[in-house]
């Protein structure tokens, strides 16, 4: 680890000048990620900027919407009651996240953005294109049972990791920023990019900007939602394929339909076309499957990550069955 | 007389250790302490041919810089019988010694600065150019090799067995010939490895994590060329180590030295990625077995072949095959140990090392032969039990595996479980049912230790033991209690310091029979100095402060007429995810026969660990290897899996009745090994049973089992 400097922002204004007037800043608020990350020298930073003060905490939520603080705990959260009444698909895939441990210190605009789990990021030592651009990709000949089939690139293969941002696309929500050009609203379902030829920039942030709320529209799918996720281990592990489900049923019929797959795609992955296949038919075990089937259209595989063309559809149809009820 | 043995009580370094209290190797305060950070290799094989130093000498806070280029030559002397937690082939890893690189994580360098920060920030200023020839990274069984001579003589050899079995397996009614494997494995302790060095003139001091102080201390001699009087070595307490803490690796003599280099105390803590490098790992093996039958399902031959890796340095080789050799029955056995050289660190001993690889390989072809020959898997090893040890053509000193089966099998309710696989399904869920033997060779070694008792009546006992875990501390007071008739709060027991009566190592769950025998030959000669009356009125008597008593105890005749190995049957219920590939351990039955169970309490929490050490290795364990970098690319505990609470459901531990009194006086067999052999092959049996699909290649992940489902 090299040394930096370390300040703690009051407020917006305060972190978002110290970012802008410091070398290498990174914000830092539960560092249950960037911690991992300075250890292993994939950071290096020349300050971090201590975010975790601003009085971004909130956890408002009703029928009507929701805004919650970015740096709200993941187990304030999780635990809350209205968020479990009027978005339950949210506190189930906050439960199904990490540990206990780790809920009670990441916050929720970090956990967006967490970086990737892939092995190579994360041994600073090997090539890889995200960390060091240009120097290569070590994980498409390497260990890459992890990696993503969906949206990499010549340069990339590495999976976005989180959970939560699969079921905030799923539910449409937005989060707020403050930044040095002032304040922005952007879709979650925006906030990551695709790797394409510039796999060092994981998201539409600008430099400087902060995470301040996550905004959550009227209470959508309370009744017909689920997120399946397959890991190694129990818990406290990533997903090696989620999915977040939430419908809209008229009778027996899909009348709207919204599927995220995660775990799989080198951003938060949404299935249109296994909603299509969806919105408007009878659910049923044979439907659920044609759709899910729809999930790996595109996908490609590594090597040792081939396994996941085959678990994607079968975690997608698990989750739209367990969503309409029928699982 | 107070009857401590066989008594529940909590361990006795348990407040001190959930207090904070107990000092662990980089705990210990020293003034003047200096912080070291090593600086490792990112090649795997090659030479160095640029070493900058000078902005890590220049950083603030640094003390010094050593590496090949200013070390001192340092005389590694060859001890004249390599110890047995060594290779017994090739050289250890010399430290600085010289510009190759053997292995990616080698240690090439490291920084001495005030604070532990300054060192770690400083040691990555240091640039290095290499030359880099072709590592050797694949685990190619055609590069493979059979153990030398050395290796063989220390009960490694190359080929081992009896009677004829080519043609008797050929010659079989039911045979089977299958593969498997299992991949690397790390120990990962809770605590790193650590060491402190402290020198005053010519006596080094270290504060070392270690389960054999005695070896450090003739190791760093042999190496810095130094009396052993002039060594001592500190050990009180170690977090876990799981055989990573048997050899002295290389950062103690790099503590060593840095600290001679500095004139100062100098502490060396690993990283976590650092320990995946620097203290070993359980080897990857691959192993094929083929097994000959006849109708009534007696085996008729065994052809056990293993091949493990090992580093291009040295040759560590396994008691793989010890397994197939004794566990059963058969009249023609044959096996067959090689290994592979890699650019890789030196594999060590893991818990069970070797056994738990290859019970796991026979007890899978147990479990397959059995379904060839139309048998329940515990009926088909009842009518091959080994009622004597036919490798070494010796009685048992004692052995109640039919007692484990019998006792497991009940627990579990096995006769309740669907014998055709792939039938008992709950949803989405198969749920099936397997078992295994478990196997571990018993052994002792001569121990000493020291019992004294004070004026006021209590008494402290002393060995050069250690206590990774398993409750030594425990386990010794209850011994010491009982033989002088005394409460364990009048017993101290201090062990880990080579001031002290020498020790065995702490390892292959010897120290119960080991060190336990001397501290009852120690209390007992104590008591006969003070006569059998009130001791406290003999010590008056006697107008003494403190009156000691040491001994010696060792294995006897006993241990050429008799073969002594600790067994158990293990019986595993698993639910297998039919859509998601997942696998759950809704439970384990676990029967041991492990003679006198000093401590029931501490023995099931001890065979409990051994239970979820099995878990992980089955399901979850494994250092993801990149054989074109030769690095382990997932040397952290967020990337490499080991068991959570979550994945451990309901575990049940039985111990069989009996002691062993012809092993050793106490009765005791060891726990600690037995605990983990068996469990892998249960859950990979048992998964065949739900699944009807045989994994044989470890940890089952999903993506294994989804080839299949």
């Amino acid at each position: 680890m090299n040394p930096f400097t370390y300040t703690r922002a009051g407020d917006a204004q305060q972190a978002i000048n110290a970012f802008q007037g410091s070398p290498g800043p990174f914000y830092v608020a539960g560092a249950t990620d960037v911690m991992q990350l300075l250890r292993e020298d994939v950071y290096s930073p020349g300050t971090l900027v201590d975010i975790s003060s601003l009085p971004y905490t909130q956890v408002e939520v009703g029928p009507r919407g929701a805004r919650i603080g970015a740096l709200a705990r993941l187990a304030d959260v999780a635990d809350d009651d209205a968020v479990l009444r009027y978005y339950p698909l949210l506190a189930r895939v906050l439960r199904e996240t990490a540990s206990t441990q780790i809920r009670n210190v990441a916050t929720m605009g970090g956990n967006l953005l967490q970086r990737t789990r892939c092995l190579y990021f994360r041994d600073a030592h090997t090539a890889c294109n995200k960390r060091r651009p240009g120097s290569g990709c070590a994980a498409m000949r390497g260990a890459n049972r992890i990696n993503a089939i969906l949206g990499t690139s010549e340069q990339c293969i590495a999976a976005y990791p989180g959970d939560m941002a699969v079921a905030l696309v799923v539910l449409d929500a937005h989060i707020q920023l403050e930044g040095p050009d002032g304040p922005r609203s952007v879709p979650v379902a925006e906030l990551h990019r695709v790797p394409a030829d510039d796999p060092a920039h994981d998201t539409t942030l600008r430099p400087g900007e902060i995470i301040t709320r996550i905004d959550l529209p009227a209470s959508r799918f309370a009744e017909s939602c689920a997120f399946v996720k397959a890991r190694d281990r129990m818990t406290f592990e990533w997903a090696l394929a989620s999915a977040a489900v939430g419908l809209e049923m008229d009778g027996g019929t899909v009348r709207v339909a919204r599927v995220a797959a995660g775990g799989v795609g080198t951003v938060p992955w949404p299935l249109p076309r296994v909603e299509h296949a969806l919105i408007g038919k009878a659910l049923s075990a044979e439907r659920a499957a044609k759709a899910a089937a729809l999930s790996v259209e595109g996908a490609r595989s590594a090597g040792d990550n081939g396994f996941k063309l085959k678990l994607l559809p079968r975690v997608v149809e698990q989750a739209i069955l367990a969503a309409g009820g029928q699982a | 007389m107070n009857a401590w043995v066989g008594k529940e009580i909590s361990r006795v370094d348990g407040p001190a250790k959930v207090t904070g209290q107990a000092t662990y190797a980089a705990e210990f305060q020293l003034r003047n302490k200096a912080y070291a950070a090593l600086v490792t290799a990112t090649i795997p094989s090659g030479t160095i041919e640029r070493l900058d130093v000078s902005a890590a000498e220049a950083a603030p806070g640094v003390i010094l810089v050593l590496s090949h280029l200013n070390a001192p030559g340092l005389p590694y002397a060859q001890p004249k019988k390599r110890p047995v937690v060594d290779p017994q082939a090739g050289e250890r890893l010399h430290v600085f010694q010289g510009p190759e690189v053997l292995f990616d994580g080698q240690p090439i360098a490291v920084v001495v600065a005030e604070t532990k920060e300054q060192a770690d920030s400083a040691a990555m200023l240091v640039s290095v150019d290499y030359r880099q020839t072709p590592p050797a990274g694949d685990m190619d069984p055609s590069r493979s090799h059979a153990p030398n001579e050395a290796v063989a003589k220390s009960g490694r050899p190359g080929e081992k067995g009896r009677g004829d079995a080519g043609p008797a397996y050929r010659g079989s009614a039911v045979t089977i010939d299958i593969t498997c494997s299992h991949e690397r494995e790390q120990h990962n302790a809770m605590e790193p490895h650590a060491t402190i060095a402290e020198w005053d003139g010519d006596h080094l001091t270290l504060y070392d994590k270690s389960q054999w102080v005695d070896n450090v201390r003739q190791e760093i001699a042999l190496i810095f060329g130094m009396a052993e009087d002039n060594v001592r070595v500190i050990s009180p307490f170690v977090g876990g180590a799981f055989g990573s803490a048997l050899r002295t690796w290389p950062h103690v003599t790099i503590a060593a030295l840095a600290a001679r280099q500095a004139n100062r105390p100098v502490q060396l803590e690993l990283s976590r990625r650092q320990c995946f490098f620097s203290a070993g790992a359980r080897p990857k093996t691959l192993q094929r077995l083929r097994l000959g039958a006849d109708h009534d399902g007696k085996l008729q031959a065994i052809i056990h072949e293993a091949i493990g890796q090992t580093s291009v340095y040295e040759d560590y080789a396994e008691i793989t095959l010890d397994a197939a050799n004794s566990l059963y029955a058969c009249s023609n056995v044959a096996t067959r140990y090689h290994l592979v050289k890699m650019n890789m660190n030196s594999p060590c001993p893991m818990r069970a090392p070797g056994t738990a690889t290859g019970v796991f390989g026979l007890e899978i072809a147990m479990d397959e032969m059995a379904e060839e020959c139309g048998l329940d898997p515990v009926e088909f090893r009842l009518r091959n039990h080994a009622d004597r040890d036919e490798e070494k053509d010796l009685p048992y000193s004692s052995k109640e595996l039919k007692a484990c089966y019998a006792l497991a099998a009940e627990a579990f309710g096995w006769s309740h479980r669907s014998t055709v696989p792939g039938r008992n399904r709950n949803d989405r869920w198969l749920i099936g049912h397997g078992m295994a033997t478990a196997f571990y060779p018993s052994h002792r070694s001569s121990s000493t230790a020291k019992a004294t008792m004070f004026a006021n009546g209590t008494v402290v006992v002393r060995t050069a033991a250690g206590d990774m875990g398993p409750g030594t501390y425990t386990a010794m007071t209850q011994l010491a209690a009982e033989t002088l008739d005394l409460t364990p709060e009048q017993v101290q027991f201090e062990l880990g310091d080579t001031d002290m009566p020498e020790a065995p190592v702490h390892g292959g769950s010897i120290t119960l029979a080991s060190v336990g025998n001397a501290v009852i030959a120690a209390c007992r000669s104590l008591r006969e100095k003070l006569g059998n009356g009130d001791p406290v009125a003999a010590m008056r008597q006697l107008g003494q402060e403190a009156v000691s008593a040491d001994a010696e105890s060792k294995p006897g005749e006993e241990a050429n007429i008799y073969s002594s190995s600790a067994f158990g049957a293990v019986f595993v219920e698993v639910a297998v995810d039919s859509r998601l590939g997942a696998v759950r351990i809704p439970r384990i039955v676990g029967a041991y026969d492990i003679g006198t169970v000093v401590n029931p309490k501490i023995a099931r929490s001890q065979c409990i660990g051994g239970m979820v050490g099995g878990l992980g290795m089955a399901l979850l364990e494994q250092a993801e290897w990149d054989p074109a970098l030769c690095r382990v690319m997932n040397a952290n505990l967020a990337e490499y899996l080991v068991p959570v609470n979550a994945d451990v459901q309901h575990l049940d531990v039985l111990f069989a009745p009996g002691e062993d009194k012809i092993f050793n006086p106490i009765g005791s067999k060891g726990v600690a090994e037995i605990a983990l052999t068996g469990v892998a092959p249960a859950i990979a049996n048992a998964i065949y049973n739900a699944t009807g699909h045989r994994l044989r290649n470890l940890p089952i992940t999903p993506d294994k089992l989804l080839e299949v489902l």
